[in-house]
C-alpha cells in the first residue's frame, strides 16, 4: 500500500460518486418490496374504490332516465311553424322514450366538456399517476435526514464528492421510483379499463415518463434541500402530510380546474401538478392537442431546472454546517 | 526537519450563536507524527476533528491541511485525508467490501484501483474471512476495523481518528492500536486522534494535546507532560535500621525525602530511572543493604488532574451535566 493520486478526469469521477449514492439507495429500496408495495397502494385504492364507485358518467347513461313518466305534452297550434289550429299531442310515452337517448347524448357531452372525456374513470386513473409521483418525490427528504441519523452522511460529507451530487443523487432516485411505480400503477389502470383515445401509441410512453421524471426532479429537489439539516424525521412526516393533500386538490388531478371558483383556478394554474396531469392526459386519454401538451412540457422543464438548481444551490451552501 | 502537516490556527466553532464548542486553539502536526486531543467527551474534540475534515465551518480561525486550506480548498484536503469517525457509518445492508468499494466511489477512485485495495485493507485489517458478510452480522471490533478501512481506501496522507476505540473490549482495542502502529511505521502516515483513554494516548501518541472546554489546556510528549508535573517516586525499603535521610538528600535530584516506616523511606524525584540506581549504589556503599525497592511513574491520568484541576474520572461521573453537554453539541452538530 503506498500512497498516490489517481488521475482520472474530474466529471468522472463526480459521476462515479453521484451513481454509487443513487445505487446504494436503489439497492436498499429493490431490497425492501414492501415499501414499493406500500407506495403504490394508496393511489391503486383511490383509482380502484373512488374511480370506481364515483361513476359520475352513469348519472348521464340511458339507465338513469329508465323509467320516467311524463305526462302528455300539449302545445298549442299557433306556436308551431307554420301554425294550425288546435293543440298538438304529444303522448307521454313517446316523449319518455326519446327523452332518454337525448339526455344520455347531452350528458355525454356535458361530461366531456368538463373532463375532456365522457369515462371519469379514465380521468382520474390518470390523476393516480400523479399521486404516485407526488409521494415518492416528497418522500425523498426522509433518506438524508437517515443518512444524518445513521452517521453515512457524515462520511459521505468527508470525501470529495460534490455537495450537490449528494443531493441529486437523491432526487434522481426519486425520480427512478416514480418512473417505476407509475408504471405499476398505470399498468394496472389499464387492467381495470382506462379508455385511451385513438392518438395513443406506445411512442406516448416516452412522453409519459419524461413529464413524470421531470416533475419529480423538481419536487423532490425541494424536499431534499427542506431536508438538508432537519435531524428529526418527524418534522418531514409532518412537512409531507401537510403539502401533499393541498398539492393534489389544487390541482387537476381528481377534478377539472374550470368548475373551481377563481382563486382556486390561479392555484391551479401555478401548480406543477396540474401540467404534469394535463401532459399525462394528453398523452393517454385525450386527443393530443400539441401546443398545448408542449406548454405543458416547457412548464414542467422550467419546474425541474429551477428548483434543481435551486436544490444543489442550497446544498453547496447549507449541507455543511 | 520533518514539515508541518497540520496547522491549526486560532480554530473556533460557536453554535447557535452562545455555544462555544471549540475556543481558539492552536496547534501544529508534523510529517509523520500521531498526535492526540486528550480530554473528556464533551470538550470539544470531535468538534475539531470535524472542522479538519471540513464538515464543518468554523467561526473562527483557520487551519490548513498539507499546505490547503480547510474552508477555501475542501474539496482538495478531502481527496488527501483519510476519516474514521467515532459512529459506526457503514451500510449496514451491504457487505464490508461493498462497503470499501462505495467509499472507492465516493472518492472517485477508478474500480480497478478500488477493488484492489479494497482487498488489500481487508487482508491488513484482518477482516478477509467476512468480507462477503453483511456489516449487521458484524462484531463491534470488526465495524471499527471496517470504518478504518473506509478511511484508508484513498491511501491518504493524513488519518483522522475520532475514538478509534470507542466502547470496544480491551483485547480489540490492543488490536486497534496495532493497526495504527503499523500505519504510522510502514506507510509514515500524519495522524490525528482523539480519546479520553489516557493508556491509548499514552501508548500511541508522539504528542497529546489536552482538551477541556473547548480550550487546549497543555501540549507535549507524554513524558514530557508527566516531568513537566513533576516527578517521580522510588519508595525503597533497607535492612537496616539506620537513618539515612540526610544521606539521601545529597543525591543529585532528589527533591525530597520522607520516612514512611522503620526502615523505608518515600523519595520524590526526577528522572527517576537514572536516579534510582544511584540511589542503590550509594546505600550499598554506605555499607547498607537495599530490600526493597520500586520506582513510580507520574501518569497521565496525575497529568490531566493538574492541569484541569479534575480527574478525568470524576468528569465521567458526573454523568448528567456531561450528557446534557453532549446531546446539545450532537444537536448542534447534526
Amino acid at each position: 500500500m503506498k500512497i498516490e493520486s489517481y488521475s482520472q478526469p474530474v466529471f468522472k469521477s463526480i459521476l462515479q460518486g453521484l451513481f454509487a449514492l443513487m445505487n446504494r439507495e436503489l439497492k436498499k429500496w429493490i431490497k425492501e418490496p414492501i415499501i414499493l408495495l406500500m407506495a403504490v397502494l394508496q393511489p391503486i385504492m383511490w383509482m380502484v374504490l373512488f374511480g370506481k364507485s364515483m361513476n359520475i358518467g352513469a348519472i348521464f347513461s340511458a339507465n338513469t332516465f329508465k323509467n320516467i313518466n311524463l305526462p302528455d305534452l300539449k302545445i298549442p297550434g299557433e306556436l308551431v311553424n307554420p301554425p294550425i289550429d288546435g293543440l298538438i299531442t304529444i303522448p307521454g310515452s313517446i316523449l319518455s322514450e326519446n327523452i332518454e337517448n337525448l339526455l344520455s347524448i347531452i350528458g355525454g357531452q356535458a361530461l366531456e366538456n368538463v373532463f375532456g372525456i365522457s369515462d371519469y374513470f379514465s380521468y382520474l386513473a390518470v390523476g393516480m399517476i400523479s399521486m404516485i409521483t407526488i409521494f415518492t418525490s416528497t418522500f425523498s427528504g426522509m433518506s438524508i435526514v437517515w443518512d444524518r441519523r445513521l452517521g453515512f452522511l457524515y462520511k459521505v460529507l468527508s470525501t470529495p464528492v460534490p455537495r450537490p451530487a449528494i443531493l441529486f443523487s437523491k432526487v434522481l432516485n426519486a425520480a427512478i421510483r416514480s418512473i417505476f411505480q407509475s408504471t405499476i400503477v398505470f399498468g394496472l389502470a389499464i387492467l381495470l379499463g382506462v379508455r385511451f383515445s385513438p392518438s395513443f401509441s406506445l411512442i406516448n410512453l416516452l412522453g409519459i415518463y419524461l413529464a413524470i421524471f421531470l416533475f419529480s426532479i423538481g419536487l423532490s429537489s425541494l424536499f431534499v434541500a427542506l431536508a438538508l439539516r432537519s435531524t428529526r424525521h418527524e418534522t418531514q412526516i409532518a412537512v409531507v402530510n401537510l403539502t401533499t393533500m393541498p398539492l393534489m386538490f389544487t390541482s387537476n388531478a381528481f377534478f377539472p380546474t374550470s368548475l373551481m371558483p377563481d382563486w382556486l383556478q390561479t392555484i391551479a394554474k401555478i401548480n406543477p401538478v396540474s401540467y404534469m396531469t394535463d401532459a399525462l392526459r394528453q398523452l393517454t386519454i385525450y386527443s393530443m392537442d400539441v401546443p398545448i401538451l408542449l406548454l405543458d412540457f416547457t412548464y414542467l422543464a422550467l419546474f425541474a431546472t429551477s428548483l434543481s438548481v435551486l436544490g444543489m444551490t442550497l446544498a453547496w451552501r447549507f449541507l455543511v454546517r | 526537519m520533518a514539515k508541518d502537516v497540520i496547522i491549526v490556527d486560532n480554530l473556533t466553532k460557536i453554535f447557535d450563536k452562545n455555544l462555544v464548542a471549540v475556543d481558539h486553539i492552536s496547534f501544529t502536526v508534523k510529517e509523520g507524527e500521531v498526535f492526540g486531543l486528550l480530554g473528556p467527551n464533551g470538550a470539544g474534540k470531535t468538534t475539531t476533528i470535524n472542522m479538519l475534515v471540513t464538515v464543518l465551518k468554523p467561526t473562527e480561525g483557520r487551519a490548513s491541511i498539507l499546505g490547503y486550506d480547510i474552508v477555501k480548498q475542501a474539496s482538495i484536503v478531502r481527496r488527501l485525508i483519510g476519516v474514521v469517525p467515532q459512529d459506526y457509518t457503514a451500510d449496514e445492508d451491504l457487505t464490508g467490501y461493498e462497503n470499501i468499494i462505495l467509499c472507492g466511489d465516493l472518492y472517485g477512485i477508478p474500480r480497478e484501483v478500488s477493488k484492489k485495495t479494497a482487498l488489500e485493507l481487508l487482508e491488513f485489517l484482518g477482516l478477509m474471512k467476512f468480507k462477503d458478510k453483511k456489516v449487521e452480522t458484524y462484531s463491534g471490533g470488526m465495524r471499527r476495523r471496517l470504518e478504518l478501512a473506509c478511511g484508508l481506501v484513498n491511501k491518504p496522507k493524513v488519518l483522522f481518528l475520532d475514538e478509534p476505540t470507542l466502547g470496544l473490549d480491551v483485547q480489540t482495542r490492543a488490536a486497534i492500536w496495532e493497526y495504527i502502529k503499523r500505519l504510522r511505521e510502514e506507510y509514515n502516515m500524519t495522524i490525528l486522534m482523539t480519546t479520553h483513554y489516557m493508556e491509548e494516548a499514552d501508548n500511541l501518541c508522539d504528542r497529546i494535546a489536552i482538551i477541556d472546554h473547548g480550550k487546549i489546556v497543555v501540549m507535549g510528549s507524554p513524558e514530557e507532560l508527566k516531568n513537566s508535573i513533576g516527578s517521580d517516586v522510588v519508595e525503597v525499603e533497607i535492612k537496616e535500621k539506620d537513618d539515612i535521610l540526610d544521606m539521601i538528600q545529597k543525591i543529585e535530584y532528589v527533591k525530597d525525602v520522607k520516612k514512611v516506616g522503620e526502615s523505608s523511606y518515600l523519595i520524590r524525584l526526577e528522572n527517576g530511572e537514572r536516579t534510582a540506581p544511584e540511589i542503590i549504589e550509594f546505600i550499598r556503599d554506605s555499607g547498607l543493604h537495599v530490600v526493597k525497592l520500586s520506582l513510580r511513574k507520574p501518569s497521565l491520568d496525575e497529568v490531566f488532574l493538574t492541569y484541569t484541576g479534575r480527574a478525568i474520572r470524576d468528569i465521567e461521573e458526573s454523568r448528567e451535566s456531561l450528557m446534557t453537554r453532549r446531546i446539545l453539541l450532537r444537536r448542534a452538530r447534526g
